[in-house]
């Protein structure tokens, strides 16, 4: 441990819960507080009521649950694919054609997703593709911008990954798609569980592009929680807001609980 | 079998720098050759380009007769065991074994069988249904050789297998890999390691690398006794290495006459002695030497002696003493002439 006195390790803990506290927890508190609340009364909400939450479950609610759910696992699922495969095609190019490999994954990062959300309305507002008011078009900007995530966090572990693995397999006549697929994929596993999870979190909260694009059949729930305290519906957007807190906990918890062999190196 | 591993000139660089430089050498079918050099030395790169994991900036390589330079490493029929092992850690261990096999679309009735015999021969049958994980140093490397063995390569690849290992595990994994050679007899070996004792205890013949370059190859009881270059007398068996003078009838060192096998030497020319460090004795004799003692380290069942002899230092491993001479007392050495050996031209300093 870095901190040997007892006094100094008790400071430790104050400072830590004077920050985490305030900064981290209380708001969520309050969102869960006030998505049990009829009304407003001081410094805190009063009327335990589970109306919104009822509402919350049903009718546009539950389908902008469901549109988001649909949303995210598509978009994580392509992205994961496609940032998998740049990930191993960069890790075998030399060196110039890695960095302008992956400068170009990295682009929806460095650029604000609110441009990303513009680009991709303009770009397919017209024929000869034209997605502007089709759900594929919500899919497609989430795809862009968790695509960079998955290839920066799959790529991170390619480059870990040693060699003499790969060497050892090839030693022992596998061609290279059946080291592929026996040998580097199960090794990256762990990676892709990871970084599978990161894009679903990401993807479960995006509001800036997806307020530029969205049709109105295919209404993600953060979208749905903006216009609803937007309206001042402050309580029914809390109970909404919780909601999406716990589905995309649940989510990660469980793709946490998927534990691969090759974790346990 | 085709077996057998030929470099034809065989050359490598790595940016600019040759790392190996115009290798000759023939592994014969069934023998075992020991790539013996300290680190940098190019043999661990002449073993990868056998393997297929270096592209030779020139020459080519064969195995079994074949141009192998081309090929990509899974079409060459090796089998290869490193330094770290290598195991597939999310494969059980007859699941890392059953690779090589799976992966050259054995037929599937053989390999449970040919899995089994592997890991026979190297003891680990009782292990098959472990993880890497759970096994010791030792035992993982048994596995690594057994995965190797079962897909019965033409050429056996062994890049420092016993350097990870500790010294009584690395005596018994030696004895080990003589036994499994002998029940392969057809298989060809290359050896590399920098470890001279298993190199000499190994192979059929060495081949010692420095600096990217082959300096000698011989059989082990010809490097040893009759060693062709400075590198290999002071690098196998640690040789006391003295500058002379060629006589008529002998070499002059320090002013002694030392009697030793010189037939075609030219009389004047420089020269180096090359006397091992156990074949020189304490006491008068023929080709006696005269120094001080320097220092003594007692190692069990002999003692070092450090003695200057005229500004060399002369190194003698003598059979355990009762009464060790004392730090600065004068003592004479001698060897017999048929222990030494006199190398070409050129003065380097034991």
């Amino acid at each position: 441990m870095l901190v040997h006195s007892r006094t100094g390790r008790w400071t430790a803990w104050a400072l830590f819960a004077v920050l985490f506290v305030p900064l981290f927890a209380l708001p969520l508190l309050v969102i869960v507080a006030a998505s049990f609340s009829t009304h407003w009364s001081g410094a805190f909400p009063s009327g335990p009521t589970t109306a919104h939450y009822t509402a919350a479950v049903r009718g546009e609610s539950l389908q902008a649950l469901t549109t988001s759910l649909v949303t995210a696992v598509t978009a994580s699922l392509v992205a994961l694919t496609v940032g998998t495969w740049a990930a191993l095609a960069s890790a075998a190019m030399g060196r110039r054609g890695r960095r302008i490999l992956d400068a170009l994954f990295m682009l929806p990062v460095a650029v604000p997703s609110v441009v990303v959300g513009l680009a991709v309305l303009v770009a397919f507002s017209q024929p000869p593709v034209l997605l502007n008011g089709t759900r594929w078009i919500v899919i497609l900007a989430h795809t862009v911008l968790v695509t960079a995530f998955a290839h920066q966090s799959v790529s991170a572990a390619v480059r870990r990954l040693d060699p003499m693995y790969e060497q050892a397999a090839a030693g022992l006549g596998a061609r290279p798609s059946y080291v592929l697929l026996r040998v580097r994929l199960p090794l990256l596993l762990p990676s892709l569980n990871a970084a599978a999870g990161l894009c679903f979190a990401l993807s479960m909260g995006e509001l800036s592009a997806t307020m530029m694009l969205y049709p109105p059949d295919w209404l993600p729930l953060p979208v749905l929680i903006f216009t609803a305290t937007d309206r001042g519906s402050l309580f029914t957007g809390s109970a909404l807001a919780v909601i999406l807190m716990a589905a995309t906990l649940l989510a990660l918890l469980a793709v946490s609980r998927i534990r691969t062999r090759a974790s346990f190196r | 079998m085709n077996s057998g591993i030929r470099f034809d000139g065989v050359s490598v660089a790595y940016g600019g720098t040759t790392v190996l430089d115009h290798l000759d050498l023939t592994v014969e079918p069934g023998e075992v050759m020991a790539l013996l050099g300290p680190s940098g030395s190019g043999k661990t790169t002449a073993l990868r380009a056998v393997a297929g994991f270096v592209r030779p900036a020139s020459g080519r390589v064969f195995i079994g007769g074949q141009d192998v330079t081309a090929l990509p490493p899974y079409k060459r029929g090796i089998g290869m065991v490193v330094q770290q092992y290598a195991l597939f850690p999310h494969l059980r261990v007859d699941a890392n074994v059953a690779f090589g096999l799976k992966a050259q679309k054995a037929p599937k009735a053989e390999i449970p069988a040919r899995v089994a015999e592997a890991l026979e021969m190297t003891g680990m049958a009782a292990y098959a249904r472990r993880y890497p994980r759970e096994l010791s140093g030792g035992q993982q490397q048994r596995v690594a050789i057994a995965r190797a063995l079962a897909i019965r390569p033409r050429v056996l690849l062994l890049d420092e297998p016993l350097s990870a290992l500790d010294a009584r595990l690395r005596s018994g994994m030696l004895a080990e890999l003589a036994r499994l050679h002998r029940e392969l007899p057809d298989v060809s070996i290359l050896y590399v390691t920098h470890d001279q004792v298993e190199a000499l205890t190994l192979a059929d013949r060495i081949a010692v690398m420095d600096k990217a370059r082959l300096q000698d190859c011989g059989t082990p009881q010809d490097l040893y006794r009759r060693p062709r270059t400075e590198f290999t007398a002071s690098f196998v068996g640690n040789a006391n290495l003295l500058p002379v003078t060629v006589a008529a009838d002998g070499v002059l060192f320090e002013g002694a006459e030392l009697k030793v096998p010189a037939a075609d030497a030219t009389p004047g020319s420089t020269a180096t002695l090359c006397v091992r460090p156990h074949l020189v004795g304490l006491g008068d004799g023929p080709n006696a030497l005269r120094g001080r003692v320097t220092e003594v380290q007692w190692r069990g069942s002999t003692h070092r002696l450090y003695v200057e002899v005229g500004g060399h230092r002369v190194k003698a491993d003598v059979r355990e003493l009762r009464e060790t001479p004392a730090l600065g007392t004068e003592v004479t050495l001698h060897f017999a002439p048929q222990d030494a050996v006199l190398l070409g031209a050129g003065v380097a300093d034991g």
